[in-house]
């Protein structure tokens, strides 16, 4: 299974399309949690989710801020990832290839859902790098302060961060397995996100009272609850206390495994084609 | 001894469509094969099905002694439909990729590159590769592991002539070093001149199996002479009627061909004038038409 995490390696590190969901994830991250808000901020503009004061983006507040983008924007990034890197496989007709230079499918399977993990962690590191240099920047521009979250709560934040990005990319690896492509997943997986996920959130719970209680159980809300109770702001979408952060995280871990498992028997039981 | 290659009563349906069935295919070790059919006669199916790519319905396979989804398909190198690689990597670093899967070192790289004659452009990105380029990279992953048996699905697809007779030259030195190939195609002159045997593969099943001259059938002579009917007449005095045929003006004696001179002697001596006599063989395209609707029909 190494040789295959090392070969996966190379491939995820070597496309450009991976740098590409990187940066577009940094500049995401940057833009809506930092830059817009601090510029609301500083012109004194009105309007909604101006209710952000300038404490909210200060250095203490690293850890929910991170965290606030994967439960929606953040995460759907990580499912195209996902989707890419599994996926890519079907589109390229590649499978054969890999498959015939003697590895099984589950240990090439592995390989890739490892290599995505270590991506996951590595967006939420940067998530984490590119939050701090903007707060202490606009600690510095403020002259406010500047004072970090504990060791402790930086390492369940970036651990709660890399559960949930990775959960996502699981997300994307099964959709792919389960359509044998590339494009339909990723259109699949956005729309579930972007669209029936707020749907679900904002029309159905609050009409019918088993859709609330079925949010309790879905991956996004259980993300967003999570991420909410480590401080992200309540005014991110899909970032609400709908679970405690215990269950949260439990449901957002079951998923994760859930995601990968279903995608390993489609797998390893279909032909390849 | 474990067989390269051995199915017993291989089958694959989708749904209400056979694409193999029933098929009893060996592979003998150090053999060139020939898995010779029309397209869509089941070949590539049946190839992935010995890869384990593809579950079979029915039936049993084993490579070198193991059936493929046991484990690793070690001692096993293919190219199966056609070249697939990743666009944005060259094709170097698509092998060392691949290696990186198989286990096997950068010197093995180098050295499959050099073999399908790619060193040069093997730099470039894969997706800038002309069609036989990317069929000669398709070669060289098949030789990464310095494979026992090496299964190879039409490689001469998109090659031009010189391309072609490189690619049957290689199969022949891999044929002759001691590895085995087991190669498809559906062109017969490819066929006839790299593989010691031969199958047939028609609506999915074997519908032939043996050498070349082995499918050919029986080897006779073609006579032109004139009058053709005392020739005929005399010929059938010299080798028997019953070897004597009448085919399109001319005989056709069902003798060996080094029989000839003897018998143009004796047409000769007998005051015929003889235009032509020379070993008959029957035309191989021809043999697989037959052996192709034959198949097709019985399966109807």
């Amino acid at each position: 299974m190494s040789r295959s995490f090392r070969a996966e390696t190379v491939k995820l590190v070597r496309r450009p399309a991976s740098w590409l969901l990187l940066a577009i994830t940094l500049v995401l991250a940057l833009i809506f949690t930092y830059v817009f808000p601090y510029a609301g901020i500083a012109g004194g503009t009105d309007g909604p989710n101006t209710g952000r004061a300038l404490p909210a983006l200060l250095p203490d507040q690293l850890v929910g801020n991170s965290l606030g983008g994967l439960p929606v924007f953040l995460g759907s990034i990580l499912l195209i990832l996902g989707v890419l890197t599994v996926g890519g496989e079907y589109g390229w007709g590649t499978w054969k290839t890999v498959l015939t230079q003697g590895p099984t499918r589950l240990e090439v399977y592995a390989g890739k859902l490892l290599a995505l993990a270590a991506a996951a962690l590595a967006v939420v590191l940067a998530v984490f790098a590119v939050g701090a240099v903007a707060s202490v920047l606009i600690a510095s521009a403020e002259a406010q302060p500047v004072t970090w979250p504990s060791a402790g709560d930086l390492l369940t934040g970036i651990g709660a961060g890399w559960l949930i990005a990775t959960m996502w990319a699981m997300l994307g690896a099964v959709l792919a397995v389960a359509l044998r492509a590339v494009a339909l997943p990723v259109g699949l997986g956005l729309v579930w996100m972007l669209a029936v996920q707020n749907l679900l959130a904002a029309i159905a719970a609050p009409l019918v009272d088993w859709v609330a209680k079925a949010q309790e159980g879905l991956p996004g809300p259980n993300a967003g609850s999570l991420a909410a109770a480590l401080g992200a702001p309540g005014d991110t979408p899909g970032v609400a206390a709908t679970v405690g952060g215990g269950q949260a995280a439990v449901v957002v871990a079951a998923y994760l495994v859930g995601f990968a498992a279903v995608g390993a028997v489609l797998l390893r039981r279909r032909d390849i084609g | 001894m474990n067989l390269p290659v051995q199915t017993e009563g291989l089958t694959k349906r989708y749904g209400g469509l056979t694409a193999v069935q029933d098929l009893n295919l060996t592979v003998r070790a150090g053999e060139v094969y020939g898995f010779l059919g029309p397209n869509g006669a089941g070949k590539t199916t049946t190839l992935r099905m010995l890869l384990g790519l593809v579950r079979p319905t029915a039936g049993t396979v084993r490579l070198l002694g193991r059936p493929p989804a046991a484990g690793r398909l070690t001692g096993v190198g293919a190219l199966i439909e056609g070249p697939a690689f990743y666009p944005y990597l060259s094709g170097r670093d698509n092998l060392r990729v691949l290696a990186r899967y198989a286990g096997v070192g950068a010197d093995r790289v180098a050295l499959v590159l050099d073999l399908v004659d790619l060193t040069d452009r093997a730099g470039d990105r894969y997706a800038g590769y002309s069609l036989g380029m990317k069929q000669r990279l398709g070669v060289a992953a098949a030789l990464l592991k310095d494979p026992r048996l090496l299964i190879l699905d039409e490689p001469t697809n998109g090659l031009d002539p010189a391309g072609m007779a490189d690619m049957r030259t290689l199969i022949r030195r891999l044929g002759a070093a001691g590895c085995t190939v087991l190669v498809s195609s559906h062109l017969l002159g490819e066929v006839e001149q790299v593989c010691d045997r031969v199958g047939v593969i028609a609506r999915g099943r074997l519908v032939a199996e043996g050498s070349v001259a082995e499918l050919r059938g029986a080897a006779g002579l073609r006579l032109l002479a004139d009058p053709l009917d005392a020739a005929a007449a005399r010929a059938r005095d010299l080798v028997g009627a019953e070897r004597v045929r009448v085919v399109d003006g001319g005989l056709e004696l069902a003798v060996e061909p080094d029989r000839a001179a003897w018998l143009n002697t004796e047409l000769v001596g007998a005051g015929l004038a003889v235009r032509e006599l020379r070993p008959r063989e029957r035309d191989l395209e021809q043999v697989f038409f037959d052996l192709v609707e034959k198949g097709t029909a019985d399966v109807a």
